[in-house]
């Protein structure tokens, strides 16, 4: 086991090094000088022009910055933001609020999939696993501004239900509309996947066994279709947690949560490389770092699978 | 439900009526039985047969009302005790299954949920049925029905998982279960069909055992007719959903009326192989009429064309020749160890160019791992294999591939090896594409005359795997098999999960296809009933080793070892005289 989790993080680290390359030669290769953007319409003192450059090494080659940047990265530090501060601490000031918000979201998706899904897959071709394809398909192809857009106008401002906007108080009322909509994003397809993974079991001969033995429905549908449909649509949960975590960017936006998605999107306008680069470090190592804990959870819920190599 | 419900004027434990079940498809209802009619006593053993889709398991399920799918009782009853099954409600069904009717199911390898420990399932059974309460006293119940299985060391392996259990201690778990709340009646579907033919003797003597001292009526599935009639007192044939012959077993075995019940015993190779034995010895006093039995005479010719090859073989190159294999696995023992596990040990063999060798043994007893060796989907961790006169273990990219090209295999599952997304034509015609055979009319003509070589309609080269019967699919793994024209065909248990029926016409066809195209066989079964129809040689393995390889007759007649005698002890009834 703990073999297994040595292996997997020495994998994630050619990923790592792959993608922040990437990231970085992007940032670099975007067109003008970040610095001069900074200015605005004024414009600035060379001499201080070329101090901030020599600050962020702006005019070193490209090679040189990315080395650098790395063995930063390896001491611990992320570097500093146009604004002046440290990465590090905006990192640790978004990042808590960004998991909260997926989390909730993550919560509410497993309770709606699990609960719709098992009902559909049980009473297959009824009006209720009608009705779920339908909103599902729905939900699948409404772009996620939309659902924001709705969520906040009907709940927020004409029901009065919730704030609009989350702002600076991220407790967990305020996060739990945009959460909703997030759920509601990525819900549809775990439905499915719960939906079809409930109707192979219950076909599976163990379940007639199970019935053979004299169980009770209450007793033979969670205990042996629910519990082994869970593995499929673990998985599932896992990858959406992750895509939740980055992909928050346009509801965070709207609903001014002040997390991760938020504060990358303003500085890949801004062009800050060190923040850029940093925050989408920290979320591809968060990304492989779920991914391993999904695959350890899998040895939790299916007994066959052991990881010893 | 006691004993004596006054509605019971019958005075019968099981009293099935004009049972009618139909299944709802697209087409409106098909009826899977059509007015079933048999009466079970207390104590009682009676084996149902028929071949799949008689309506036999639909019968069994239908008692205690799970049908599959869309099934459901139709019409007539389902009297147990007096009391109508067909027309229970849930709860009282949900009363009725464990506590008074037991189940074994047929497949040991999917009748158990994979994600609970073993202890978790039979502790269930005992909670649901009220058997004992409190934890302590359902965790001692549970050793003592698993016990009572046959697991000896059950108290250790309550905490297992059921992948950790071989096929028969998954059956021994299965039977505890059925047989946890001493039910009146057991109903067991084909309990050892995908099991060896020694550990099935055990089990069904346990089961024996069992059901006598509690007296428990047994309804015992199966399409092994020399098992039905060694176990049971009591024989009902089915056929397309009805009785079509009911009665005293040997007396049906030894004067059956109806002409399916006839063919059936007259393909089911358990008992043929007697026969082409006494072929061989005594021309002229065989009992039987040849001319009613199709499939009997196609056995002997079968095997006389055997006789024809292997004289013609001898002293010939041989086909494969295998020196001092050995095959040794790392496998793991908790934590970070792992000890040596040799599966293959020091096996040589040679079979001549156009016979047939059969592998035999339990399984676990290598024969899979040295077809994988042979076929070069594993590596040999020492010995040599020839083929043809070349050494293979070194063979890669090209040559690797000529090499495949000229030995093909024909696995056991016809319903797992067949793509269920290619057509018929597609899979058959898939070696040549890869190997690069021909264009494309001409794979097309290939692929008819190989149909018109195993028998099939042409039309099937349209149609997918789903619209075939098995016997159908595994006329296709053959066809698939011959299309690059092979010297070498590896049957890995390739008849084993055939009805006896299709099986006899499957070995015929083997038979045949040997006689024209010259092919060598290596045959790997664990049925010793069928090698005396197919094989040359036998060579028995057991624990990796080959203990005793000799010819078919040999091994059959004088068998050497213990093991190879236990094993022809345990055919099922080969004990029975025949009369067709």
């Amino acid at each position: 086991m703990a073999y297994y989790v040595i292996r997997r993080l020495l994998q994630a680290i050619p990923v790592l090094l792959g993608t922040t390359f990437l990231i970085y030669f992007m940032v670099f290769a975007m067109p003008g000088n970040p610095i001069l953007a900074l200015f605005g319409d004024r414009s600035p003192n060379p001499a201080l022009l070329e101090r901030l450059e020599a600050q962020y090494k702006f005019n070193e080659p490209f090679i040189v910055q990315y080395l650098n940047y790395l063995g930063n990265i390896v001491r611990g530090d992320f570097g500093i933001s146009f604004s002046g501060q440290s990465v590090n601490d905006i990192l640790a000031r978004t990042f808590p609020v960004t998991l909260k918000l997926a989390v909730i979201a993550i919560v509410i998706e497993m309770i709606i999939a699990l609960s719709v899904g098992l009902v559909s897959g049980l009473r297959k071709g009824g009006i209720f696993d009608a009705s779920a394809l339908i909103v599902s398909l729905l939900l699948i192809s409404v772009p996620i501004f939309v659902l924001c857009f709705v969520a906040q106008f009907f709940v927020a401002v004409q029901l009065g239900w919730a704030s609009p906007t989350v702002g600076a108080d991220t407790s967990l009322p305020r996060l739990f509309l945009p959460a909703i909509v997030l759920a509601l994003f990525v819900v549809a397809t775990a439905i499915r996947l719960t939906r079809s993974s409930v109707i192979e079991t219950a076909s599976a001969d163990f379940v007639r066994t199970a019935f053979s033995k004299g169980l009770s429905r209450r007793r033979v549908i969670p205990v042996h279709i629910l519990r082994n449909s869970l593995i499929p649509v673990t998985t599932q949960l896992g990858a959406d947690f992750g895509l939740l975590i980055v992909g928050a960017t346009v509801t965070e936006g709207i609903f001014n949560v002040p997390g991760v998605g938020n504060t990358l999107y303003q500085a890949i306008i801004r062009g800050e490389r060190p923040t850029v680069v940093s925050f989408v470090t920290v979320m591809v190592l968060f990304y492989l770092v779920v991914n391993i804990l999904i695959d350890l959870l899998y040895a939790v819920l299916d007994p066959r699978i052991r990881y010893v190599k | 439900m006691s004993a004596a419900n006054p509605a019971n004027t019958s005075g019968h434990l099981l009293e099935i009526k004009d049972l009618e079940v139909g299944f709802r498809t697209s087409r409106g209802e098909v009826k899977a039985l059509n007015g079933i009619n048999f009466t079970m006593d207390a104590g009682e053993t009676v084996a149902i047969v028929g071949e799949s889709g008689s309506g036999k398991s639909t019968t069994a399920a239908a008692i205690i009302n799970l049908l599959p799918g869309t099934g459901r009782i139709s019409g007539g009853s389902v009297l147990f005790e007096g009391r109508d099954l067909a027309k229970a409600t849930r709860s009282e069904m949900e009363e009725i299954r464990g506590k008074h009717i037991g189940y074994v199911p047929q497949d040991p390898m999917s009748n158990l949920n994979p994600v609970w420990s073993i202890g978790f399932q039979v502790e269930e059974t005992i909670k649901a049925n009220g058997l004992a309460s409190g934890r302590k006293e359902v965790r001692a119940k549970a050793i003592e029905v698993l016990q009572q299985a046959g697991l000896a060391d059950a108290e250790k392996r309550l905490r297992q998982f059921p992948h950790q259990f071989s096929g028969g201690m998954r059956q021994r778990v299965l039977i505890g279960i059925g047989l946890a709340a001493k039910p009146r009646l057991l109903i067991a579907d084909e309990p050892t069909s995908a099991l060896d033919v020694t550990v099935q003797r055990r089990i069904l003597d346990h089961l024996a055992s069992l059901t006598e001292t509690d007296r428990t009526a047994l309804l015992f599935i199966t399409h092994d007719l020399g098992l039905a009639a060694e176990r049971a007192e009591k024989l009902i044939v089915m056929y397309k959903g009805k009785i079509v012959e009911a009665g005293p077993s040997l007396e049906i075995l030894q004067n059956p009326a109806h002409p399916y019940t006839q063919r059936l015993i007259a393909a089911a190779p358990s008992l043929a192989s007697r026969r082409i034995q006494s072929a061989g010895v005594s021309l002229g006093g065989i009992e039987h009429d040849v001319a009613s039995s199709a499939e009997g005479v196609d056995l002997i010719a079968a095997a006389e064309t055997r006789v024809e090859q292997l004289g013609a073989a001898a002293g010939a190159r041989p086909a494969i020749e295998v020196d001092n294999l050995t095959k040794v696995f790392k496998i793991r023992t908790g934590g970070l160890r792992s000890e040596n596990f040799t599966a293959v040990d020091d096996v040589s063999f040679a079979i001549p160019k156009g016979t047939t060798m059969a592998l035999v043994g339990e399984s676990g007893s290598g024969k899979s791992t040295v077809a994988k060796l042979l076929l070069g989907l594993e590596q040999a961790t020492s010995g040599t294999i020839t083929i043809e006169g070349r050494r293979t273990e070194k063979l890669k990219g090209r040559e690797l591939l000529a090499l495949r090209r000229a030995m093909q295999p024909v696995f056991q599952d016809p319903y797992g090896s067949l793509d269920p997304l290619h057509n018929i034509g597609n899979t058959i015609a898939e070696p040549l594409r890869i190997h690069g055979v021909g264009d494309r009319a001409s794979r097309r003509d290939r692929v008819t005359e190989l149909l018109d070589q195993v028998s099939l309609p042409r039309v099937i080269a349209g149609r997918y795997p789903n619209e075939l019967s098995g016997g159908q699919r595994q006329r296709v793994a053959i066809a698939r098999a011959l299309a690059l024209k092979p010297d070498i065909v590896v049957l890995d248990e390739a008849v084993s999960a055939l009805d006896v029926l299709v099986q006899a016409q499957i070995l015929r066809l083997l038979a045949d296809l040997q006689a024209e195209l010259k092919l060598t066989y290596l045959f790997i079964t664990h049925d010793l009933a069928v090698v005396r129809v197919i094989a040359d040689n036998v060579a028995v393995m057991q624990r990796g080793k080959i203990v005793e390889a000799a010819t078919t007759d040999e091994v059959f007649d004088n068998p050497r070892e213990k093991y190879t005698r236990d094993l022809l002890d345990a055919i099922p009834g080969s004990g029975i005289k025949m009369g067709i």
